[in-house]
C-alpha cells in the first residue's frame, strides 16, 4: 500500500487532503470539522451529536426527503460520527457517482435548515438513543468513570449529553453552534478513491472555495490540573454481572510517549485497532487475559485508550467472575502492572507488537473507506504523518521505554476505579 | 471528472474467471480469488454440524463446542494455539448456527499456512481440557447473565421461540442457563466425532495469493481428512403456522428502554421471489434512513433511534421482521405505526420509483460489499452454500432488474399478514 497523497488548502483555509487508489471502481469522501463534545459548556451538552443528526435534515437544495434517499439511490454509503474532539461525515460511493456527495457536502457546510419542526422530533429521538444506551451496565459505569477523571476539562460529559441539556437545547443554540464550527477554515477533507487528482482537486474548489471563512471559533481552554489521589466510585443498576473499569490519565496523540504506551497496550490488553473499518484481532495472549480471564478473575477482559487532541483516559475494562470480589479481580489487574513496572519485558515482546500492529494495518487496508478515513482522522489530533509513520515509531521503542512509561503513568493516583455492581450486592 | 466507470465493470466483481473453484479428494470444496491490493488474506467456511444435532435438553451445545475447539488440541495448548496466531496478528475463530459449524480467519499472506494448519488441529484434533471446559462454561454461563439483562437479545429470542415453535430455529444457539450446565466434556467429545468430517465442508480464501496455491495449500492441510462415520444432517421438520397474531412481553427491570420485534416468516434463500421480498424490505424498512418503518416511527413520529425491517433468509424458512427501540410508554403506539406500515406494504405494494430506488442501491452498492478479503471470502461461501453459481455477481444486475412491482406485492401478500403477526417485545 502507498501512502502518496496530494495536499492543498483553499483559499478560505479549507485542507484538502487527496489519494488516487485505482484498485476499485469506488471513491470514498470525508469532511471532518474540529468540533465534538469537548467544544460544549455545561448547559449544552450533547449540542455537537445533536447538530450532526441535524445534518441530515435537509437543506434547500437537498431537502429531508430528498437527501436521505439520493445517496443510497447512486448505491452510496454514508454516516457521521461524532467524537470528543470531532466531527465527520463520509458517502462512499460508486466512482462515477462521487459529484453527488460533494455537492451535498458543500451545500450542508452553509446551508441545513435547522427546521423548528425537526429539531422537536430529533429531540425525542436523540433523547431514545440515550435511553437505550442507559440500559446498557457499562454505559452507566463508563460515564460515571469519565465525569470523575474529569472535574475541569470538558471531557468530563458524555458526547450523547445530559437529559438535562437534551430536555432544553433549543434551535437557535443548535444553529448558533452549527455557524460557529462549521466553516471551510475549520474542516477537513479527505478523498480517496479511483480518481484523477487534478479533476477532483478542481471540483472541490469549484464547490467548497467559494464559502467563505468565518472566524476561528471559540475553544474552551480548561486544562484538568494534575489528580492528587485515587478516586473510587460504585454504580447500582440491574443484572447479576458486576463490572470494573480503571481508567488512568494518558496522554494525548501527540505526546512523545504515546508511542511506548502503545507498545505496552499490546502487551498488557492486546493491539488496540484504531480502524475505523477493517477489525482488530483477538487478546488471549495478552499479559491481562492470560493473569485475569484464564486465572478467573474475570470472565472477559479488554483494554485501550482513545487517540485525542487533550490527555484523555487509558481504560481497563473487566467483566468480574462471579467468583471474585471487585477487590480481587482489582488487585490481580493490579499485579499485572507492578510486573510491567518492575520487570524489564523482552525486545520479542515489543517486535511482536510491531508485527500485530502491520497485521492491524494491513487489514485495515483492503478498503478505501478506511483509507479515506485515516487521512481525516489523523489530521484531527495529529499529522497524517502520525499515520504513516506509526510502525517505524513503535520501531524505536526499547524495552526501556516501555519500563518507564509503565511506571509514570500507571499510578493508582493517576487512576479513577470503577465498580458497576447489582443491585443490593453491596461493596 | 472521475475516471470512466460503467457502474458494474464485471472486471472488479468476482466471476468464473478468476475464482477457482475445486472439490478436494475428500470432498471438501475449496474457493479461491485473489487481491493483491493488500498484503493480507481472508478465510472462511462452515461444515454441516449444527444445532439441528443437539437435544433440548443440551441446548447450546454446538456453540459449546464451536468457542471450545481452540482450546487446547493434541498437540497444542489453548495458550499454545492463540500465542502462534496473536504472534503474527492473525485471528482465527470459530462459530456455530443451526446447520453449520462456521469459521472466520485472517493473517497476513506469510502466514496464511499458520492459520490453515491451526484451523486444521483445531478442526481435527480438540481435547476439550476439562479445566478448560469449565472455565468456558463460566463464560457462557456469564454470556447468558448478560442476555438475561439485554432488551434487544431478550425480545429477538422470544420472537424466535413464538415464531419457530417447536422447530429447531425457535431454540436459542447459545441455549439457557440449565442446558449449558446440563453439557458434559463427553457431550462436547461426541458432537465433534459424530458430527464433524469433510463431507460437506467449504471453504474459501481470498487475498494476495494466486488461487490455485491457495487450493494446494488446503489440500495440504485437509486433503487427507477422513471420517468415516460423519453424521448425516437430519431434514427440517415442517413448521407451524401462525393463526392470529400474538403477543408476548418479557419483563426486566430497571430498564430505561424496550426493545420490540414484530414479524412473520418469510423466504429461504433459495426461494425464487427471494430478490422480490430482498427488495420489498428494503423499501420497507432499510433504504436511505431506514425505509417506511424509519420514516414513520423515528423521523415523523421521532419515536426512537432505531426501527427498521430486516429480511434474514437461509437453508430453512427466513424471517422478516422490524426492530425498534422505544421508551416503555410508547410500545403501543409504535406497534400500531408498524402494523399501519404493513398494511399498507400488502394493500398497495411499493411505487415504481420506491423500487426503482431500491434496485439502484442493489446494483450501486454490489461493489463496496465485495471491497474486502472478508466480504468476498463470504461471497463465495454464499455461493456455494446455495447454488447461485460463480457468474451470480455477473448475473446479479439483471436478477435485481428483472423484478417488478406485481413481484414485490405478489410476495409481500405471500408473507405478510398484518392478524398472523408475532410480536415480543422485552423491557421495563
Amino acid at each position: 500500500m502507498s501512502n502518496k497523497i496530494h495536499r492543498s488548502i483553499l483559499k478560505n483555509g479549507m485542507q484538502v487532503m487527496l489519494k488516487e487508489i485505482p484498485t476499485s471502481p469506488i471513491i470514498s469522501s470525508w469532511v471532518w470539522y474540529r468540533v465534538g463534545s469537548k467544544d460544549e459548556p455545561t448547559g449544552k451538552t450533547g449540542i455537537s451529536h445533536w447538530t450532526e443528526h441535524m445534518q441530515f435534515k435537509g437543506t434547500k437544495k437537498f431537502p429531508a426527503s430528498v437527501l436521505d434517499k439520493s445517496i443510497s439511490r447512486e448505491g452510496g454509503t454514508w454516516n457521521a460520527f461524532t467524537y470528543l474532539d470531532w466531527t465527520t461525515y463520509f458517502e462512499t460511493m460508486p466512482a462515477g457517482k462521487i459529484d453527488l456527495a460533494l455537492r451535498l457536502e458543500s451545500d450542508r457546510m452553509v446551508r441545513s435548515l435547522f427546521d423548528e419542526k425537526e429539531v422537536a422530533s430529533e429531540r425525542t429521538v436523540i433523547i431514545s438513543e440515550r435511553e437505550g444506551h442507559e440500559n446498557e451496565p457499562l454505559f452507566r459505569l463508563g460515564e460515571a468513570v469519565q465525569q470523575s477523571a474529569f472535574r475541569v476539562h470538558p471531557y468530563h460529559h458524555q458526547v450523547i449529553g445530559d437529559k438535562a441539556d437534551l430536555l432544553t437545547i433549543s434551535r437557535a443554540d443548535l444553529y448558533r453552534h452549527y455557524r460557529s464550527y462549521y466553516l471551510p477554515n475549520n474542516a477537513v477533507m479527505a478523498v480517496a478513491g479511483d480518481f484523477d487528482t487534478k479533476t477532483m482537486l478542481k471540483r472541490i474548489r469549484d464547490l467548497f472555495e467559494k464559502i467563505p471563512a468565518g472566524s476561528p471559533p471559540a475553544r474552551i481552554q480548561r486544562n484538568e490540573p494534575e489528580s492528587t489521589g485515587e478516586i473510587r466510585l460504585s454504580v447500582e443498576g440491574p443484572g447479576e454481572t458486576n463490572y470494573l473499569q480503571v481508567a488512568y490519565r494518558f496522554p494525548h496523540a501527540q505526546h512523545e510517549d504515546f508511542f511506548a504506551l502503545a507498545v505496552l497496550d499490546s502487551l498488557l490488553a492486546g493491539p488496540s485497532n484504531l480502524n475505523m473499518f477493517g477489525g482488530g484481532i483477538s487478546n488471549k495472549t495478552s499479559r491481562i487475559y492470560r493473569a485475569l480471564v484464564d486465572g478467573e478473575y474475570a470472565v472477559s477482559a479488554s483494554g485501550g485508550a482513545a487517540v485525542t487532541v487533550d490527555p484523555y483516559l487509558y481504560t481497563f475494562t473487566l467483566t468480574i467472575h462471579p467468583k471474585r470480589k471487585p477487590q480481587e479481580t482489582l488487585e490481580a489487574l493490579d499485579e499485572e502492572i507492578r510486573k510491567v513496572q518492575e520487570h524489564m519485558v523482552s525486545s520479542e515482546e515489543i517486535t511482536r507488537a510491531i508485527k500485530q500492529a502491520r497485521a492491524i494495518f494491513a487489514y485495515g487496508s483492503e478498503n478505501i473507506t478506511n483509507q479515506a478515513f485515516w487521512m481525516g482522522f489523523a489530521e484531527m489530533f495529529a499529522t497524517y504523518d502520525w499515520f504513516t509513520g506509526y510502525l517505524k515509531r513503535l520501531s524505536r521503542i526499547t524495552p526501556a521505554d516501555v519500563q518507564r512509561v509503565a511506571r509514570e503513568y500507571f499510578q493508582p493516583r493517576r487512576r479513577v476505579v470503577g465498580t458497576y455492581l447489582v443491585n443490593g450486592a453491596g461493596g | 471528472m472521475t475516471r470512466k466507470h460503467s457502474p458494474l465493470s464485471k472486471k472488479s466483481l468476482p466471476g468464473p474467471e478468476d475464482i477457482q473453484r475445486a472439490e478436494l479428494g475428500n470432498g471438501i470444496v475449496v474457493l479461491s480469488r485473489s487481491n493483491f491490493n493488500s498484503p493480507s488474506v481472508s478465510l472462511n467456511g462452515y461444515l454441516p454440524a449444527g444445532a439441528i444435532f443437539e437435544s433440548d435438553e443440551k441446548l447450546g451445545l454446538a456453540d459449546f463446542v464451536a468457542s471450545c475447539l481452540m482450546r487446547g488440541t493434541r498437540s497444542r495448548t489453548f495458550d499454545e494455539i492463540y500465542n502462534e496466531l496473536e504472534s503474527v496478528g492473525a485471528s482465527l475463530g470459530f462459530d456455530s448456527g443451526v446447520h453449520n459449524t462456521t469459521f472466520v480467519g485472517r493473517s497476513l499472506v506469510e502466514d496464511l499456512p499458520l492459520l490453515l494448519n491451526l484451523l486444521s488441529d483445531t478442526l481435527r484434533n480438540p481435547i476439550f481440557p476439562p479445566n478448560e471446559v469449565e472455565k468456558l462454561r463460566a463464560q457462557l454461563l456469564t454470556g447468558l447473565a448478560i442476555r438475561a439483562q439485554d432488551t434487544s437479545d431478550m425480545a429477538a429470542l422470544i420472537f424466535d421461540q413464538l415464531l419457530f415453535a417447536g422447530h429447531p430455529y425457535g431454540r436459542p444457539g447459545d441455549g439457557y442457563v440449565e442446558t449449558i450446565k446440563a453439557i458434559r466434556r463427553e457431550d462436547l467429545e461426541d458432537f465433534v466425532r459424530q458430527n464433524f468430517g469433510p463431507r460437506g465442508m467449504v471453504l474459501s480464501v481470498v487475498g494476495a495469493i494466486e488461487p490455485r496455491k491457495a487450493v494446494d495449500l488446503v489440500d495440504q492441510v485437509v486433503g487427507d481428512w477422513q471420517v468415516k462415520d460423519q453424521a448425516h444432517v437430519p431434514s427440517l421438520p415442517t413448521l407451524r403456522e401462525i393463526e392470529k397474531t400474538v403477543m408476548k412481553h418479557h419483563p426486566i427491570e430497571g430498564k430505561l428502554q424496550a426493545d420490540l420485534v414484530i414479524g412473520m416468516v418469510g423466504p429461504r434463500r433459495k426461494d425464487p421471489e427471494y430478490m422480490a421480498a430482498s427488495l420489498g424490505n428494503s423499501i420497507l424498512g432499510q433504504f436511505g434512513l431506514m425505509g417506511r418503518i424509519g420514516d414513520a416511527v423515528r423521523e415523523r413520529s421521532g419515536l426512537a433511534y432505531y426501527a427498521y425491517s430486516s429480511l434474514s433468509s437461509g437453508i430453512g424458512p427466513g424471517t422478516w421482521e422490524v426492530t425498534a427501540g422505544v421508551n416503555p410508554r410508547n410500545v403501543r403506539k409504535a406497534i400500531s405505526l408498524v402494523e399501519k406500515e404493513l398494511r399498507r406494504f400488502r394493500k398497495n405494494g411499493v411505487t415504481r420509483e420506491e423500487l426503482a430506488d431500491s434496485q439502484a442501491n442493489f446494483i450501486g452498492r454490489l461493489p463496496l460489499s465485495l471491497e474486502s478479503n472478508g466480504g468476498v471470502a463470504g461471497a463465495l461461501i454464499n455461493i456455494e452454500r446455495y447454488d447461485l453459481g460463480l457468474d451470480y455477481y455477473h448475473r446479479y444486475e439483471g436478477l435485481v432488474q428483472e423484478v417488478s412491482r406485481e413481484d414485490v406485492l405478489e410476495t409481500a401478500r405471500k408473507y405478510i399478514d398484518p392478524d398472523r403477526l408475532v410480536i415480543a417485545t422485552a423491557g421495563p
